[in-house]
């Protein structure tokens, strides 16, 4: 397995001096930096200005005169914003914890047990699901939900969450058990340990998996406008992609507010990518890669 | 070891929770989408099975199939800018961090720049439309409202969304590159671009071409952005109408379109198909050529 982490030192330029060449690899780099930030940081600054400041020029930083939070006091005044956050919140939350508990029983199951007949047949079930298009069959689940009663729920988006996570969570999880020495499982069945014991013996050896796992898993979900349009429309149980959207057409003219609420529907997932960004690299990573 | 009848109980109990819900919420709705597009829904009679009807409306009825294939053609270009675009620089970013010239700022280029695919589509598209707007933006031209360009414009903006996707990949790739074949080729002589192409490149091809099918899956699975632009009848005169969007409309309806599920199932597995069948063109030619070559 080789993550992120743990790869042997690079060879290096042997010179600490500042070569041409390493000067033309920062100045592109940081060309890219610049095209990738730059668009985020006009949001941001044009969200701490007055409506004439905004359009006076729409380039300029916020001074003193311009300087204005009004947008932020109407997005929570007049907007759902409050509601939108804990929706995403319960629904990001509670699909990534099904998805990473289930997919860790799973995955360790498959690795364990390989020898029994039917693994074949279900790794390559959940393998196929990793470039599966769940949304391809929207129009059945509108029907399971209608028949369940729960459409435009918060449950319905959880289901399909868990559901839509749960291949590439399989994979990357059987990824780490594959590393668990197989010793350690044999001496805690001596010492009588039953099966799910053996289970929990495994299991924090494969920890950064978990991790890589919830990161990669998060992501998407937060972010997705198809189920929520369909399944989950109602204004009780808008998400914040969906919320945003909807005060993209309600408050057109209204820019302070708007760029506010996108600054707002950004934060959460960029603060905390930037902390787990090396979890979720090797997840991505590793999650595709069979 | 374990004992097989212990083995089959605990596999099975152990992989009922995550199979189930898979199974349930995943591959019975896509299985039952492709039955679906073989039956017509009537409210008097009830579900009839009708063959490939649906198939032979979707694709001779004048309006609706001209709508498809302009959406699929749509689909196909909207790949196609990703693939020649994103996939180059994510190579190009891959390239560069794995050079050997960086040292510690090597992984904050590697987040920064993944920044973006971070952001939901509805702030990209909000964020690139201010920008681009003709009365106080960057171009004086309204990209998004011209049928040439709004297409390219849209596609673009995907591309500087998600191109940290690709360098990820990539350059999970290049690290695995041994690191005695790079040192070996610096000692002979030769230059980083030689190096990268003779020798890094080759081996990541098979990783190259995962992210370029990868790439088509999730364009042709394409919605978010066109509809958080353009709504779900995507103009200028559905000059950026993508299969999302079109299948959408099918099953939801809009102005001018009644809602109509069984067409929506058919539009689902026509798409379901095209996708399944390049996927394994690709892996049975391309892919398994690849391994041969590398092993």
């Amino acid at each position: 397995m080789t993550s992120i982490a743990d790869q042997p030192p690079k060879p290096v330029v042997d010179d600490r001096r500042w070569s041409a060449e390493r000067v033309l690899v920062h100045v592109i780099l940081l060309a890219f930096v610049v095209l990738a930030l730059g668009p985020i940081f006009v949001v941001i600054i044009n969200s701490l200005k007055t409506t004439p400041a905004i359009f006076g020029g729409p380039f300029a930083l916020p001074t003193a005169e311009t300087f204005s939070l009004d947008g932020y006091v109407r997005v929570f005044t007049r907007g759902n914003f409050i509601a939108n956050y804990s929706n995403s919140l319960i629904v990001t939350v509670s699909a990534v914890a099904l998805t990473v508990v289930f997919s860790t029983l799973a995955a360790y199951a498959l690795v364990e047990y390989r020898l029994t007949a039917l693994v074949p047949i279900l790794t390559g079930l959940f393998l196929i699901g990793v470039m599966l298009p769940i949304r391809l069959g929207t129009i059945p689940i509108i029907k399971i939900m209608v028949a369940w009663g729960i459409m435009d729920t918060l449950l319905a988006l959880i289901l399909v969450y868990t559901a839509m996570s749960i291949p590439l969570a399989v994979t990357l999880m059987m990824t780490y058990f594959r590393t668990v020495p197989t010793e350690l499982k044999e001496a805690a069945r001596m010492d009588g340990a039953n099966e799910w014991q053996t289970f929990l013996i495994a299991l924090p050896l494969v920890r950064p998996g978990l991790a890589a796992v919830a990161t990669v898993t998060m992501l998407p979900i937060w972010n997705d406008l198809w189920f929520p349009l369909i399944l989950a429309p109602g204004k009780a149980n808008q998400t914040v992609t969906l919320g945003v959207q909807q005060f993209v057409g309600q408050f057109l003219n209204d820019y302070p507010a708007l760029l506010a609420a996108l600054t707002l529907g950004a934060v959460p997932l960029v603060l905390l990518f930037t902390v787990f960004s090396r979890q979720f690299i090797s997840g991505l990573s590793q999650g595709y890669s069979k | 070891m374990t004992r097989p009848a212990t083995a089959r109980w605990s596999l099975l109990l152990f992989v009922l929770p995550a199979l189930a819900v898979y199974v349930m919420f995943a591959v019975a709705p896509l299985v039952s989408s492709v039955v679906m597009s073989f039956f017509n829904t009537d409210r008097t009679l009830g579900s009839v099975f009708v063959g490939f009807e649906n198939y032979i409306y979707l694709f001779t009825e004048p309006v609706v199939s001209a709508r498809f294939w302009n959406a699929l053609v749509n689909n196909i270009k909207y790949f196609a800018i990703h693939v020649l675009v994103e996939v180059p620089i994510g190579l190009l970013m891959a390239a560069l961090l794995t050079s050997g010239a960086l040292r510690r700022s090597e992984g904050v280029y590697r987040t920064i720049l993944f920044i973006p695919a971070t952001l939901s589509v509805v702030i990209v598209g909000f964020i690139w439309r201010l920008i681009i707007n003709p009365l106080w933006g960057v171009v004086g031209f309204p990209l998004l409202g011209n049928q040439m360009t709004a297409l390219p414009t849209i596609s673009l903006m995907g591309v500087w969304q998600y191109v940290g996707i690709p360098m990820i990949f990539l350059y999970s790739a290049l690290l695995a590159v041994p690191n005695d074949l790079v040192e070996a080729s610096r000692l002979d002589g030769a230059s980083p671009w030689r190096t990268f192409w003779d020798i890094k490149f080759p081996l990541i091809v098979p990783q190259f071409g995962l992210i370029v099918i990868l790439t088509f899956i999730w364009t042709f699975n394409g919605f978010d952005l066109v509809f958080a632009l353009n709504g779900s009848a995507p103009g200028p005169n559905y000059s950026t109408d993508i299969l999302g969007t079109y299948f959408y409309r099918t099953f939801f309806g809009s102005s001018g379109q009644v809602a109509d599920l069984d067409l929506g199932a058919t539009v689902a597995t026509v798409i379901f198909t095209i996708m399944l069948l390049v996927t394994a063109l690709y892996f049975w030619l391309v892919q398994r050529r690849l391994r041969a070559h590398t092993v």
